[in-house]
């Protein structure tokens, strides 16, 4: 919503703790595999997933590179970058790539650069807008409306973190490590459910009703937009609190334990509410786990499992089409049963 | 409503959307654009010349796709010269300027979708022509994503202007003083603007954030010296009347029910829906030691409400009072997947063509054409391929047409009850199986004197459980008119690029419609001959208990499948649906 130049601070957005929440465990755990927004039009998600990249510190970069690769990473590149740099390295911020509805296939994933092609002859690879959120954050509003195949492709390589192009005599691979954030009005066209499971983490985006809430973000616009400078440097100190807790966290994440106690626990969890396949379990434990570290702990309780269940299980449980009870409150039956307070 | 009240009316929307004209010049693209609904015609003509003298325009146009505003190799020119040729995209040319986009409800949602984008970074801000007739409830509309990110809305449809001057081909009205008096000081103008569009029902918050933004861009366009500090009421009023009050769904609560006095603190979360919103809380207004006599701050609140009633469409305030707008307008946002387009899908081989407008070049295939000729085609200096476009050939796709059904309904008499609840569950055991085929289904229903579309075409389950929730049995049977709108429904969904199947769900007995001489049945027959002439497949369910000719005579003018199943139920029907559908392809 705001001016190009500089993004709205991610800790003045109002309200909408569940959804900044999961963007915080996606940047502490970029192996989540993305989150799903659902909600309302207006209600900043993309403003949110903006002030997220925006507010995350300038990455290392191989100076040239088209594919923003990090300089200490072993993985080849296609261009063989780190070599032509040499020891160079330059910052880049964190990409934070719109993906507009209507995309077509060669924008998303890259296809021939018809220029070289056939100015030159030469056969080489145009990068897609995959490739420009490696290391970043790719955001499709209303993905439910996207076309199936693309929505396909996309989750494909989220998870995968690589973008296989094989086509128009091109066969390349190269690094699309990103968090994918998706957002849709379920009112306007549903995504297919074996789609929805692949999201980790899936979060309610309402209208905020509370009337001081609404105010609050009606001056603070404002304010940002009067004087963003002034407005910016006002929360200064609760970004760098958020960035540090962030930086924290991933180097903390690797150190984390998980108990069997607490392996136990998420398989419970999932049998309880009904959500199909390993895929939730797995991601209950890992969201569990960047709960943890963000939280400065080695170790995951139950209640950092409690605190991810919704999100990590909502768009999991297996539907009923003649039942309207809402996932939200069938998990959180769940978890009062089995979770002592 | 009076000539002369009429008139005045006229002259209040006229200055109302010349003053926009000033916001947007003093705004930016901060406020996005605005988003004109008017059908083509003088008054818009007028408009767009008052709007041309004040800041260059740069049109969109209808030919454009998506790549064109963003720019990038021209393909025919460079095959020419040999050497690649850029040209730049439309976005980047309107730089500096307004973007006009005329016709915009017919805008490709992909095209929407990139403008929508670009606002929020960087583009010109956009203004759009929505040409569509506002009589007409199954007009297209702008896409939502697209008009929402417009601050300012207004409605032109009713504007007439003084005929002597077209004629005369004068230049139009020059623009009016917004209004004589800036007013006095608005007291905490954001929260009133936070309050009012809670007051009206508008549930975005992004519709207050921009009120905010078009009241201190009118400040500005004011010329006044204290307008980066202090709003003052006329520029509530524009904020309510350009912002808000064309996006009200419903009226503010009637006066009387004046706020308590304000307290210090936010108030309590109001009950969302019904209840009146909570006061607006006082805060001191700083900057408020002026030497010259100054008014004292007022709460703008009320007059905002009253700047945004103004502004309402003409019928709209009606509708609002009855409290007939229930439903939201049918999302145009769906359409990004149901114009499936002849650009994507499965590829289905090569053929001679031109790139552009989406359509893609097949690279290997032109270097293929081109390669035999080489030998004889003068030779290139630099040992290039000589190319010419001729040699281009483009992929082709197969897109794959997607279905809606459309369940005619008689919801009249006494076996309403039944007839209804198991077309409700053929309804929502359609969309329990469409996720795999994106398939669609809407609902008409007639009862009583005429037809409704109670459920618009959606694939989604909890809207379709929703609107269909409260629907009424009983009454007349009105075929003729619930077949008429069955067809054009249908015919709205083939020119989406659909395919349509209409399920009509009656006994076949008309008791109402028709007219003079005559009867309903024969008003019945001759809207089935009319379907038939649509060509739109049918499947005709006579649901009587002992099936009479008069189902099957208005099946066969229909040109539909007979289909008779004396007790209804949802299984029933939807196997009768897929039948149909598995004839057809």
């Amino acid at each position: 919503m705001a001016s190009a130049r500089i993004p709205f601070p991610f800790t003045a957005i109002v309200g909408q703790a569940e959804m900044k929440q999961a963007l915080l465990l996606a940047a502490v755990e970029p192996r989540l595999g993305g989150v799903m927004v659902f909600g309302d039009r207006g209600t900043g998600k993309s403003t949110a997933v903006r002030a997220l990249a925006g507010l995350l510190p300038p990455m290392k970069v191989v100076p040239g590179c088209r594919y923003l690769c990090a300089p200490d990473d072993r993985s080849p590149c296609i261009e063989g970058c780190r070599d032509k740099a040499g020891k160079r390295t330059e910052e880049a911020s964190v990409p934070f790539v719109d993906l507009p509805l209507g995309a077509t296939e060669d924008r998303v994933v890259g296809s021939l650069d018809l220029e070289r092609a056939l100015a030159t002859g030469e056969k080489r690879f145009e990068p897609g807008l995959l490739a420009k959120a490696n290391r970043g954050f790719l955001y499709i509003d209303e993905i439910n409306l996207l076309e199936d195949h693309l929505v396909d492709l996309l989750l494909d390589v989220a998870v995968s973190g690589t973008n296989v192009v094989e086509r128009e005599g091109l066969s390349i691979r190269h690094p699309a490590r990103f968090i994918l954030v998706g957002s849709g009005n379920p009112e306007e066209g549903e995504l297919r459910p074996q789609l929805l499971d692949r999201f980790g983490l899936s979060v309610d985006v309402r209208t905020p009703t509370d009337m001081g809430d609404r105010i609050e973000i009606v001056k603070r616009c404002d304010r940002f937009d009067r004087d963003p400078a002034a407005f910016v440097a006002e929360f200064h100190d609760s970004e760098q609190q958020t960035l540090d807790a962030i930086a924290k966290a991933r180097k903390l994440l690797p150190k984390v334990q998980v108990s069997d106690d607490m392996l136990g626990l998420g398989a419970q969890l999932c049998s309880a509410v009904g959500a199909d396949g390993l895929r939730g379990e797995l991601t209950l434990l890992r969201a569990a786990r960047a709960q943890a570290a963000l939280g400065g702990k080695k170790e995951v309780k139950s209640h950092h499992v409690a605190e991810v269940a919704t999100m990590a299980l909502r768009h999991r449980l297996r539907r009923n089409v003649l039942d309207d009870t809402g996932s939200t409150s069938r998990i959180a039956r769940a978890i009062a049963e089995l979770i002592p307070a | 409503m009076t000539p002369d009240a009429a008139a005045d009316e006229s002259g209040e929307r006229w200055a109302l959307a010349l003053s926009a004209i000033d916001i947007l010049v003093a705004a930016g693209n901060g406020i996005g654009g605005i988003l004109l609904r008017a059908r083509p015609g003088p008054v818009r003509d007028a408009w767009a010349d008052a709007l041309n003298m004040v800041i260059p325009t740069r049109r969109l146009p209808a030919s454009a796709d998506a790549e064109a505003l963003d720019g990038g190799l021209d393909l025919t020119a460079t095959l020419a010269s040999g050497k690649p040729v850029h040209r730049a995209g439309i976005l980047a040319d309107a730089a500096g300027k307004v973007l006009v986009v005329p016709m915009a409800e017919r805008l490709n949602p992909a095209l929407a979708a990139r403008l929508a984008t670009a606002l929020d970074e960087s583009a010109p801000p956009l203004v759009l022509f929505d040409e569509g007739d506002p009589e007409d409830p199954e007009r297209e509309r702008v896409p939502i994503a697209l008009a929402e990110r417009l601050a300012i809305h207004i409605d032109l449809n009713s504007v007439r202007l003084p005929m002597a001057e077209l004629v005369a081909g004068e230049a139009p009205p020059p623009p009016l003083e917004m209004l004589a008096e800036p007013g006095a000081i608005a007291k905490d103008p954001e929260t009133a603007l936070a309050v009012g569009a809670a007051a009206l029902g508008i549930a975005s918050i992004r519709a207050a954030v921009m009120a905010v933004r078009v009241a201190r861009a009118h400040a500005r366009a004011d010329d006044r010296p204290d307008a980066i500090d202090q709003l003052r009421e006329a520029d509530m009023a524009a904020a309510g009347a350009l912002v808000l009050g064309p996006r009200a769904t419903r009226l503010p609560p009637p006066a009387e029910e004046e706020p308590p006095p304000p307290d210090q603190e936010p108030p309590e979360e109001p009950p969302p829906e019904e209840e009146p919103p909570p006061p607006p809380p006082s805060d001191d207004t700083p900057g408020e030691d002026q030497e010259q006599p100054e008014p004292p701050p007022v709460d703008p609140t009320d007059m905002i409400l009253d700047a945004a009633q103004t502004a309402l469409p003409p019928g709209l305030l009606d509708a609002l009072a009855a409290g007939t707008i229930s439903k939201a307008p049918k999302a145009s946002g769906s359409s990004g997947a149901k114009q499936k387009s002849i650009t994507s899908g499965r590829p289905a081989g090569v053929r001679p063509g031109l790139p552009g407008r989406g359509v893609r070049l097949a690279l290997i295939e032109t270097i293929k054409t081109a390669a035999p000729w080489q030998k004889i085609r003068p030779k290139r200096d630099n040992g290039r391929l000589a190319i010419r476009s001729e040699d281009l050939r483009i992929r082709r796709f197969i897109a794959q047409t997607q279905s809606t059904t459309i369940f005619a309904v008689d919801a009249s008499g006494s076996a309403a009850f039944a007839r209804l609840a198991e077309a409700k569950g053929a309804v929502e055991l359609l969309l329990a199986e469409a996720y795999v085929k994106r398939a669609e289904v809407a609902l008409v229903a007639f009862r009583g004197t005429e037809a409704a579309l109670a459920l618009p075409p959606t694939r989604s389950l909890p809207r379709a459980r929703k609107e269909l929730a409260g629907l009424a049995g009983g009454g007349g049977t009105p075929i003729a008119s619930g077949l008429d709108l069955a067809r054009k429904v249908a015919e709205g969904e083939k020119g989406r690029g659909r395919s349509p199947l209409v399920v009509v769900l009656t006994d076949g007995r008309a008791n109402v419609g028709g007219g003079e001489g005559v009867s309903p049945q024969d008003a019945a027959v001759a809207s089935a001959r009319a379907y038939r002439t649509s060509g739109i497949p049918a499947v005709f369910i006579d649901c009587s208990p002992r099936p009479r000719p008069q189902g099957a005579e208005l099946a066969a003018a229909m040109g539909a499948r007979l289909v008779t199943l004396p007790r209804v139920d949802a299984k029933a029907v939807v196997a009768a649906v897929k039948s149909a559908t598995a004839g057809a392809t």
